[in-house]
């Protein structure tokens, strides 16, 4: 199989911890070693910084592992109940229409508490940005199934996977989101590789600026690599990711100018994706 | 009619649920977010017409749960903030008013209630943790206008929710009224709000519930974030009770009551006065902090009398106000119109008197005569 060579760094490469954005008081935290959230939360922060929109920007955040940032970040903050954000970010959007609000939840958070405020506010069309850093899994209790949990994933209260005859199937939010009329943006990336988090970035970007323009909600849904809450050696979560939830809660733009893709549609284009990046790549390499 | 009639001291004749909204507004205040139940859903209506009005929103919510959100986000920009429902749409607020409370936000909350069952989630809270709202009892439509503007000001002022509990009479009662604005003095400057400008200066704000600082900030730790909330409440309940008080120099009978039911109890007090009978009233106007000391002032009665629409909550806090020195005894009970919304047949002026006197004759443990039944029928 035709590999890219890395034995040596790419002339003006950066390494992604070298790197501390400007709205992050310190680099530490006390999340787990191989958790994706850092670096989901580094994606927001880079791009209110490069949108300029750092004096009016408004964060609402939930209750998750996630919570822990609202000590590290330099972001106006409100801390909601579990579940509650998006209401909260309507009345402050309401009440100071001029700034940019976003929130910061978790799947267990947005999916299983709150899923009617996310599908409400979006409904109503409400000009804020939600955040969801969705990892299939309840981190902050140990690893417990959520409503984004994939089939056949194990977690504590699935200890043999989760099975649809006895626990349900998963719910992709994105695709409930990209249909209400209200939505303006939804899309989902992931923090597993480099190039997923390049495309996240720039998911959010166009989340915020969608808000900026008053087209109505947008939505990023960030898959984010939780090792501990998946019972796997800290260093396969990004593959594991990739292989697992990201076979289900496929990556891409799921609505863009009210133009609406199903996640299978995102599969198929994937995956064609893929194969020309497979064929080029057989051909001699990507710069050909 | 476009004109607000909050401006200039012109007397209308306001349904109860109007002259909410309209106080409200003449406080300041500039969101509403509620569901619709009866009794109280003409609060909600009355917002919705007149906040637009004056550059407010009010937002039908699709649920209480989102109401109470919608209202904390609001409140955490510094505006002037409400909410309502009955008591049954605020038990689906409940954890969200026990955070607000713990995020010292301000608060107000509208219970129209269908009866005085919701004393005990009013004055204990059916959130968890240590927590505790300022409650206001107004006995009329003109005291619910003053009311409702003091709570704005007492929520500003401690930073801490405030609860208006009124009943189906305070919603739809229509009384002739002036919606003037109150003045009732300073209030710490808003500093705590968001608006995004402190963002990325290093000294970015945070409403937390969680007693948690910023990296490089001492941190405050929550515990001693909730032993301050709880001084804090100690300091309310030293300064802000309330209530009315008559005829308890000789009474030998009290009567304790408060809200709209307390308009009939006066009325027969005042009456029995007439008649020569030696019977006195307390009306807590606050239930929460609850004015004990008022309350005690009754102890020195043969026998107090706790004249309430439940089967009996009020009747706890006046037992440990009077601390077993004179016998306490409930002349009230559960009274509903067929609907359950409404007032039942208990709440009329003979009847009542009918009780008082049972009990001023013959003492604590007389014989009541028996509770009116009301019609059956549903709806």
């Amino acid at each position: 199989m035709p590999t890219l060579d890395t034995s040596t760094e790419p002339s003006g490469a950066r390494r992604v911890g070298d790197l501390t954005p400007d709205l992050l008081l310190t680099g530490e935290h006390h999340l787990c070693p191989g958790c994706g959230e850092p670096l989901a939360l580094r994606c927001l922060l880079d791009t209110i910084t490069d949108l300029e929109v750092t004096t009016q920007t408004i964060g609402v955040v939930g209750i998750g592992c996630y919570t822990a940032f609202t000590t590290s970040i330099d972001v106006d903050l409100v801390q909601a109940l579990h579940g509650r954000a998006p209401s909260v970010a309507t009345g402050i959007k309401r009440m100071r229409p001029d700034a940019v609000v976003f929130t910061l939840q978790g799947d267990g958070d947005m999916v299983n508490e709150g899923l009617q405020e996310v599908l409400h506010t979006a409904a109503r069309g409400e000009a804020v940005t939600c955040v969801l850093l969705n990892n299939g899994v309840f981190g902050e209790t140990g690893g417990h199934m959520t409503a984004t949990t994939v089939l056949g994933q194990r977690t504590k209260n699935t200890i043999d996977g989760r099975e649809a005859e006895y626990h349900g199937y998963p719910i992709l939010i994105g695709d409930l989101i990209s249909r209400l009329e209200g939505a303006s943006y939804v899309a989902r990336g992931s923090v597993h590789n480099a190039g997923a988090v390049a495309r996240t970035k720039k998911m959010v970007r166009r989340a915020l600026e969608s808000q900026r323009r008053g087209d109505g909600f947008s939505f990023v849904e960030v898959l984010t690599m939780c090792p501990t809450g998946w019972f796997i050696p800290t260093g396969e979560g990004p593959e594991y990711l990739h292989e697992t939830l990201g076979a289900v809660h496929v990556m891409g733009e799921l609505k863009v100018d009210g133009r609406v893709k199903t996640t299978d549609e995102l599969h198929t284009e994937n995956v064609a994706r893929q194969r020309e990046v497979e064929a080029r790549l057989a051909a001699g390499g990507l710069d050909g | 009619m476009t004109t607000i009639a909050v401006r200039g001291a012109e007397r209308r004749l306001l349904e109860g649920s109007e002259a909410i909204a309209l106080a409200s507004i003449a406080a300041g205040c500039r969101f509403f977010a509620g569901y619709p139940m009866t009794p109280f859903t003409e609060v909600l209506e009355h917002f919705a017409r007149y906040l637009p009005e004056v550059g407010g929103t009010c937002i039908n919510a699709e649920s209480e749960l989102e109401a109470v959100g919608m209202a904390w986000g609001a409140l955490a920009t510094g505006a002037r903030a409400a909410t309502g429902s009955t008591g049954q749409g605020l038990s689906l607020m409940q954890e969200s008013f026990a955070e607000i409370t713990l995020a010292e936000l301000p608060l107000v909350i509208f219970n129209l209630a269908r009866g005085q069952g919701d004393y005990f989630q009013a004055t204990r809270g059916g959130g968890h943790g240590d927590y505790r709202h300022l409650v206001l009892a107004p006995v009329d439509i003109t005291e619910a206008v003053e009311l409702t503007q003091l709570a704005f000001h007492l929520a500003d002022r401690w930073r801490n929710p405030v609860l208006v509990y009124g009943d189906y009479l305070t919603a739809h009662v229509e009384e002739s009224v002036s919606v003037d604005p109150i003045d009732f003095g300073p209030v710490p400057d808003k500093d705590w709000a968001v608006d995004g400008a402190t963002t990325g200066t290093g000294h970015a704000k945070l409403l937390s519930p969680l007693g948690l600082a910023r990296f490089g900030a001492e941190p405050i730790g929550i515990e001693a974030h909730l032993r301050r909330i709880v001084a804090k409440q100690h300091e309310i309940e030293r300064a802000e009770a309330r209530a009315e008080t008559g005829y308890l120099d000789d009474a030998e009978t009290v009567v304790v009551a408060f809200g709209s039911p307390a308009r009939f109890v006066r009325s027969v007090v005042r009456d029995l006065r007439e008649a020569g009978e030696r019977v006195g009233f307390v009306r807590p106007i606050t239930l929460w902090p609850f004015p004990a000391d008022a309350v005690a002032a009754a102890a020195g009665a043969r026998t107090v009398a706790v004249f309430e629409l439940s089967a009996g909550q009020l009747i706890d806090d006046v037992r440990l106000a009077v601390l077993g020195r004179a016998p306490v005894v409930g002349i009230g009970g559960i009274s509903t119109d067929g609907s359950g919304f409404g007032v039942g047949r208990l709440l009329d002026v003979e009847t009542i008197r009918d009780r008082v006197l049972a009990v001023h004759r013959g003492g604590a443990d007389a014989a009541l005569p028996p509770l009116p039944d009301n019609e059956r029928t549903l709806w």
